[in-house]
């Protein structure tokens, strides 16, 4: 039976070291709903996801209720609406129409956030792609809760250059377009490669369309826990302690595990992936750089960081597919810059840098992620940095993305806020050196050797 | 059975179990398992109790008991078993 060593143990995780369920998201398929017409399409869009989602927030309220445990998010993700739209929409303000039904629905059903404003165009885009993806900025400067992802390349296929281009022409455009917020619609898009069907964590989720027609994805995350597991095994081996992360990561996950069942059981939706991921928030406590410091680093960003994040990914892994039937999603740690405070106080001391933040994307388990750079940096640059980032993830075979904020009328030295669950952050510096002829020549890049398996 | 973990901490006083358990036994619920503990003058208390026979709500038991807790100066949460389960035991 259990004793009260055990319940005190769970306790002390949720009321001290912020242990907590970090999204329930709801993955709605919308392929049909599709109709030529674009008001008739607007409607059905807005009543599916009202009807699967109507009880979502409160069946989220009642399971926190039960267990004890915070379920921050409720969220839904949708089929990439380019996808959706593509019969419909002939303007560029068509496919922002739909951003702002889903705006709506969003509202009217309580979650914080809808993502799925998406194009999967890794080796070629149709024409509704290029029309969706030329629609972002207007769609996320016009709507609060939409989210938007663009995947751009994938080991199978390779990068879509063009794409590639395209984008970094649409997150200056979007900066522009939101530069009253600081630039805020950046910190809802993010470009993907190997962009997984099944993430529920924000701003980069969308219900792929291999999925069911509904599912549930849970996304678990506490970094305060392992950071205060790690400090009763300081000084040990590293044996002790990727043990201790192991282990601690099997709890967590379980706790996912067993929400995802409830929830999933609750609204009579099929259960799809619990996501183990390590995902910080700007709270005190809660932050994945303050782990890398107890690993043994002065700042992250410190030398040994990128092999102190690897160990630390592997073993949230090893510990997490043992406590869960289905990991999926992007499964690992997440290194935000502004959603978490030990990454901010480590750009401020001068010890990490954008460079650095690279070399971790390639054994973490996303990429460049809430990064705030200088308002005035050139759209190819921004293009360049999604390349070198796409090219990690298509070589390594993993998920990469980009999500960075060129904040419009602000320079290095500044600071800006972005409030709530994405934080603040000081602009970083970018590498000045063109590459304008490099992302200018148009194309693809061809997958890489060992995509060939067959 | 479903089996509900009780768990009270706060400043030790005189009555905080007579009180907790004369609201299970008002609400039909009975305990099948107390533990506690004093460290440094902080009581600590875990019960494990079947909620089957209760016409109440979980979640109108929980309001209830967070409320009893203020009245005492204690703080007193009610979580189903599954959670301690789940993390604990393989």
């Amino acid at each position: 039976m259990i004793n009260i060593f055990e319940v005190t143990e769970t306790n002390k995780m949720i009321e001290e070291e912020n242990l907590d369920v970090r999204t329930i998201t709801l993955g709605i398929s919308l392929l049909d709903c599709i109709d030529s017409d674009l008001k008739r399409l607007n409607e059905k869009i807005y009543q599916k996801i009202y009807d699967a989602a109507k009880d979502l927030v409160k069946t989220g309220e009642e399971i926190s209720r039960e267990f004890g445990i915070p379920i921050v998010n409720k969220r839904i993700s949708v089929t990439p609406i380019a996808l959706i739209g593509g019969a419909a929409c002939k303007t560029e303000d068509d496919f922002a129409g739909i951003a702002r039904t889903l705006d709506k629905v969003a509202h009217d059903v309580g979650v914080n956030f809808i993502g799925g404003y998406s194009a999967l165009v890794s080796k070629g885009m149709t024409k509704a792609d290029e029309l969706l993806i030329r629609s972002i900025p207007l769609a996320l400067s016009t709507t609060e809760r939409v989210c938007s992802s663009v995947n751009v390349g994938s080991t199978k296929t390779g990068i879509n250059m063009d794409a590639v281009k395209l984008m970094g022409e649409m997150v200056k455009q979007t900066a522009e377009y939101t530069k009253e917020d600081d630039s805020l619609g950046c910190a809802k898009l993010v470009i993907f490669c190997n962009a997984p069907d099944d993430n529920p964590f924000m701003a980069g989720a969308f219900h792929g369309v291999t999925e069911a027609d509904k599912i549930i994805n849970v996304g678990v995350s506490g970094p305060g826990v392992v950071k205060t597991a790690l400090e009763k095994v300081r000084g040990e081996s590293f044996e002790v302690l990727c043990e201790t992360i192991k282990k601690t990561a099997f709890k967590v996950t379980r706790v996912g595990q067993l929400v995802a069942q409830e929830a999933s059981k609750m609204l009579g939706v099929p259960f799809g992936i619990v996501d183990l991921s390590l995902a910080p928030t700007p709270a005190i406590g809660d932050s994945v750089a303050d782990i890398l410091c107890e690993i043994g680093l002065e700042y992250a960003g410190a030398p040994g960081t990128t092999a102190a994040l690897a160990l630390l990914n592997d073993q949230v892994k090893k510990g997490g597919v043992m406590a869960s039937s289905y990991v999926g999603g992007l499964s690992g740690a997440f290194i935000p810059v502004s959603e978490d405070q030990g990454m901010i106080d480590a750009v401020t001391a001068g010890a990490l840098t954008l460079e650095k933040l690279e070399a971790m994307t390639c054994v973490c388990s996303v990429g460049l992620d809430m990064i705030a750079i200088p308002g005035d940096t050139k759209a190819t640059t921004i293009s360049g940095i999604i390349a070198d980032e796409m090219a990690i993830g298509m070589v390594n075979q993993k998920t990469t993305a980009v999500r960075v904020i060129p904040v419009i009328g602000k320079g290095v030295g500044e600071t800006v806020e972005f409030g709530g669950l994405l934080g603040y952050a000081p602009i970083m510096p970018v590498n000045q050196f063109s590459c304008d002829a490099f992302v200018n020549r148009g194309g693809r890049i061809p997958a890489p050797i060992h995509s060939f398996k067959n | 059975m479903k089996k509900t973990i009780i768990t009270v901490v706060g400043k030790d006083t005189v009555g905080i179990i007579a009180k907790v358990c004369t609201y299970l036994a008002e609400n039909k619920i009975n305990i099948l398992d107390i533990s506690q503990t004093i460290v440094q003058g902080y009581f600590n208390m875990m019960m494990i109790v079947d909620t089957n026979a209760t016409d109440k709500a979980f979640g109108d038991i929980v309001d209830e008991l967070d409320k009893l807790g203020e009245e005492i100066g204690v703080i007193i949460k009610c979580q189903k078993e599954e959670i301690f389960d789940k993390m604990h035991r393989i």
